[in-house]
C-alpha cells in the first residue's frame, strides 16, 4: 500500500499572529513553524497502515525551501520518501493547492492520500474534498476511526454531537482528525535517518488564485472588562449585569 | 439569484438554516436579487420548505431522488452543482456545519470556483466581501472571490434569525445523481440529542480546575438551567473527563455563542483562539493572574466550587 501524506507548514499554535501595518498581510518573521497538528494524525495513520500492510509513505508539501525543515520532521516519524512542490509562498487559495497536489500526485501509483481535516492557519478545510474530486476518488474528512479492507473502507467522522459511520470506495483521500490515533514521538534514530532521505523538488505552474484576501484585522475589541475579586459574594451583581447590561441570559 | 443549500439532518432542518436564510434575505435586499433555497433528499421535503418561508425565502426548489439516500457528500455535491447551473445562481450559501464544510469544497471543484468557508459576515461593497476568522479566530480576513457563482459557508451563530413571513413557491426539480463513492450509513450520536457546542447560544465550559469528571454535575446543572451546551478545554477531553465533541479551541471546535462561561480554565492561547468570537465571556478562576481574565468581559476571582453553585442559584432566582 503506497500512501501520500500532504502536510502543510503552519505557525506554532502558541504564535501571536500579527497583522502587518495596513492590514495587507500576516507578518511571518519570528514565527516558529510546525507541521499543522492534524497532519501529524495523518502521518501516524499512514505509518500504521504501511507497517501492517507493507508499502511506503511519501510526505508531500507545497511551499518554499523553508518547508524542508518541516518535511524532515515528518520524515523523522518514519516516512520513506518526500516531495516538496516549489513555490514562492504557500498559496492561501486552497483551490490552487488542491489543483497542484492533484497534478503532482496523479499517476504516481498511490492507493491512499492522507491530509489533515484542515490546516490550522487558513482553517479552510477544502483541500481534501477538492483534491478527491480532481482525482475522481472518494473523500472522507474529519476522520476519527478508519478501517480499510481491499477496495472498500469504513470510517467514523466527527459531526455535531456525535459521529457518522461512512462507507467508501478505494482509492480515497482521508482527512485526519484528532483522536484518529496518537502520533508517535520523533526519536534520535528517526531524526538521523530523515537527514539522509533526499527530498524530491518538483516545479509546477500553479493556476491563478480564484480569491483574494483584501485585508486582515484583529477581531473587534469588546467593551470594558470587569474583574470581580470577591468570588461568590459578587455573583449576584454579575448575574444582574448579565441580564440587564449584557442581556445574554 | 441567491441560492441557499438547506442542511437537513435526520429529516429535520438544522438550526443554522434559519441563520443562513436570514443572511441571504438581507443580502438579497442589499443587492436586489431574489432568494431561493434548495432541499435535497429521498422524500418528504415539501413539508420542510415552509420553514424557509418563515425567514423571507420566496422559493424552494425540491430535489427528491432515491439516489440521495443514504446521504452521500459526493452524490449531493454533484446534484447541488447541477441545481446551481440550472438556476444560474450568482451566490450560493450553506451553513458551515460538518456537512456543509464537507460538501461545499466538492461543489466548488465541480464548478471550478472559489469557496469561502466559515463566513461570519457577508456584504456588498461594490462586489461581495466575506469576512472569515483565520488562525482559529486570532485574526479576521476580508475575502473577495474572482469567480462566479460566489460560494460560501456561513458559520453557525453568526447571524440572528429574523422571522419575516413570505409565501414560498415550491418547485420540484429533477437532477441526475451519480453513483456514490462515499455513503453515510449511520449517525452515532454520543451525546443523545444534546446541543452541540457549535450550535448553542450559551456554553458552560470546564477546564482542569474542575478537578475531575465527577465534578461536572455542577456545570451540567447550570447548563440545563440556561439551555446551554457543555464544553471543555483540551486536557479535560484528553483525560477522558468529557467526550471529545466538547473540546473547544484551536485543535477542537471554534465556537461563537452569545455567552461563554469558562470555569477553571486558564485561558491558554490555543483555548482562547476557539472562543474569541463569543459575544460575551464570563470566567471563574481562583488565580487573579489567569490569562482567561484578559479576554473575559466579566471575570470572577474565586473557587469554582464556591462560585458556580451561587451562579446557578442566582440565575434560578432571576429566571423565577
Ligand atoms: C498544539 C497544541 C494545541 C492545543 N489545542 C488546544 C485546544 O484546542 N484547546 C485547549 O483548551 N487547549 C489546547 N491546547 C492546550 C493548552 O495549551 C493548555 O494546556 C490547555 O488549554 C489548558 O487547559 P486548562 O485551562 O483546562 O488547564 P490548566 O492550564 O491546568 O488550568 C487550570 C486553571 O484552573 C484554575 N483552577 C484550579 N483549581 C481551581 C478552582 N478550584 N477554582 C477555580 N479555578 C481553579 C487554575 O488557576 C488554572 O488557571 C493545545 C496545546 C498544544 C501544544
Ligand atoms: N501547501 C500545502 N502542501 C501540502 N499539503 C497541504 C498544503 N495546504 C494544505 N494541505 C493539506 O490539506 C489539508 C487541509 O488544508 P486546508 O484545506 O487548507 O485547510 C492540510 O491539513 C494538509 O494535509
Amino acid at each position: 500500500m503506497n500512501i501520500a501524506v500532504c502536510i502543510k507548514q503552519t505557525p506554532d499554535t502558541t504564535t501571536r499572529i500579527q497583522v502587518a501595518d495596513g492590514g495587507g498581510e500576516i507578518v511571518d518573521d519570528g514565527i516558529q513553524w510546525i507541521i499543522s497538528p492534524y497532519d501529524e494524525f495523518a502521518i501516524e495513520e499512514a505509518l500504521k497502515l504501511t507497517e501492517a500492510n507493507g508499502g511506503e509513505v511519501t510526505i508531500v508539501s507545497m511551499g518554499p525551501a523553508r518547508v524542508e525543515k518541516t518535511i524532515r520532521e515528518a520524515l523523522a516519524m518514519g516516512a520513506q520518501k518526500a516531495i516538496r512542490i516549489d513555490c514562492e509562498s504557500i498559496p492561501n487559495d486552497p483551490g490552487v493547492t488542491a489543483k497542484v497536489l492533484a497534478e503532482v500526485l496523479r499517476g504516481r501509483g498511490f492507493d491512499l492520500i492522507f491530509t489533515g481535516r484542515q490546516a490550522i492557519d487558513g482553517d479552510q478545510a477544502q483541500v481534501p474534498g477538492r483534491l478527491a474530486h480532481l482525482l475522481d476518488w472518494a473523500c472522507v474528512s474529519v476522520v476519527i476511526d478508519l478501517a480499510i479492507d481491499g477496495d472498500k473502507g469504513t470510517a467514523l467522522r466527527e459531526v455535531e454531537g456525535g459521529s457518522e459511520r461512512v462507507h467508501f470506495t478505494m482509492p480515497a483521500v482521508i482527512g485526519a482528525n484528532r483522536h484518529l490515533n496518537e502520533p508517535r514521538y520523533r526519536n534520535m534514530r528517526g531524526i538521523m535517518k530523515a537527514k539522509r532521505i533526499p527530498i524530491e523538488v518538483v516545479q509546477v505552474d500553479a493556476p491563478a488564485p480564484q480569491l483574494e484576501i483584501t485585508s486582515y484585522s484583529y477581531p473587534p475589541q469588546k467593551g470594558e472588562r470587569k474583574l470581580f475579586e470577591n468570588g461568590a459574594s459578587d455573583v449576584a451583581e454579575v448575574v444582574r449585569l448579565l441580564r440587564e447590561e449584557a442581556q445574554v441570559i | 439569484m441567491i441560492l441557499i443549500i438547506s442542511d437537513i439532518q435526520e429529516g429535520k432542518l438544522r438550526s443554522v438554516n434559519a441563520e443562513v436564510y436570514t443572511a441571504a434575505v438581507a443580502l438579497g435586499k442589499e443587492t436586489g436579487q431574489p432568494v431561493a433555497t434548495v432541499l435535497l433528499g429521498a422524500s418528504g421535503l415539501k413539508e420542510l420548505a415552509a420553514t424557509a418561508g418563515n425567514y423571507g425565502v420566496e422559493k424552494a426548489i425540491v430535489v427528491e431522488d432515491a439516489g440521495l439516500a443514504p446521504f452521500s457528500p459526493d452524490a449531493y455535491a454533484a446534484a447541488i452543482a447541477h441545481v446551481i447551473r440550472e438556476t444560474g445562481a450568482s451566490v450560493v450559501l450553506m451553513g458551515a456545519t460538518f456537512t456543509g464544510k464537507d460538501v461545499m469544497p466538492r461543489v466548488a471543484q465541480h464548478l471550478d470556483v472559489a469557496l469561502v468557508q466559515d463566513v461570519i459576515n457577508v456584504r456588498d461593497e461594490g462586489g461581495l466581501v466575506f469576512t472569515r476568522p483565520m488562525y482559529a479566530g486570532k485574526v479576521h480576513a476580508d475575502v473577495r472571490v474572482q469567480t462566479s457563482p460566489a460560494l460560501a459557508t456561513i458559520r453557525p451563530k453568526s447571524y440572528k434569525p429574523a422571522e419575516q413571513a413570505a409565501d414560498v413557491a415550491v418547485e420540484p426539480m429533477s437532477v441526475s445523481v451519480p453513483a456514490a463513492k462515499v455513503q453515510v450509513v449511520a449517525y452515532e450520536g454520543s451525546s443523545n440529542g444534546k446541543l452541540d457546542v457549535t450550535e448553542a447560544d450559551i456554553i458552560v465550559s470546564g477546564g482542569r480546575g474542575m478537578q475531575g469528571a465527577d465534578k461536572w454535575g455542577m456545570l451540567e446543572e447550570l447548563a440545563d438551567l440556561l439551555g446551554a451546551a457543555t464544553g471543555c478545554s483540551r486536557p479535560v477531553s484528553d483525560d477522558g473527563w468529557r467526550p471529545h465533541e466538547e473540546h473547544i479551541g484551536q485543535t477542537g471546535k471554534t465556537v461563537s455563542p452569545d455567552l461563554y462561561i469558562a470555569c477553571g480554565i486558564s485561558g491558554a492561547i490555543q483555548h482562547v483562539a476557539g472562543v474569541s468570537s463569543s459575544k460575551f465571556i464570563v470566567a471563574v478562576n481562583k488565580d487573579p493572574e489567569a490569562p482567561i481574565f484578559k479576554v473575559a468581559d466579566y471575570g470572577i476571582v474565586g473557587d469554582v466550587f464556591d462560585v458556580v453553585p451561587v451562579i446557578t442559584e442566582e440565575i434560578r432566582k432571576v429566571k423565577g
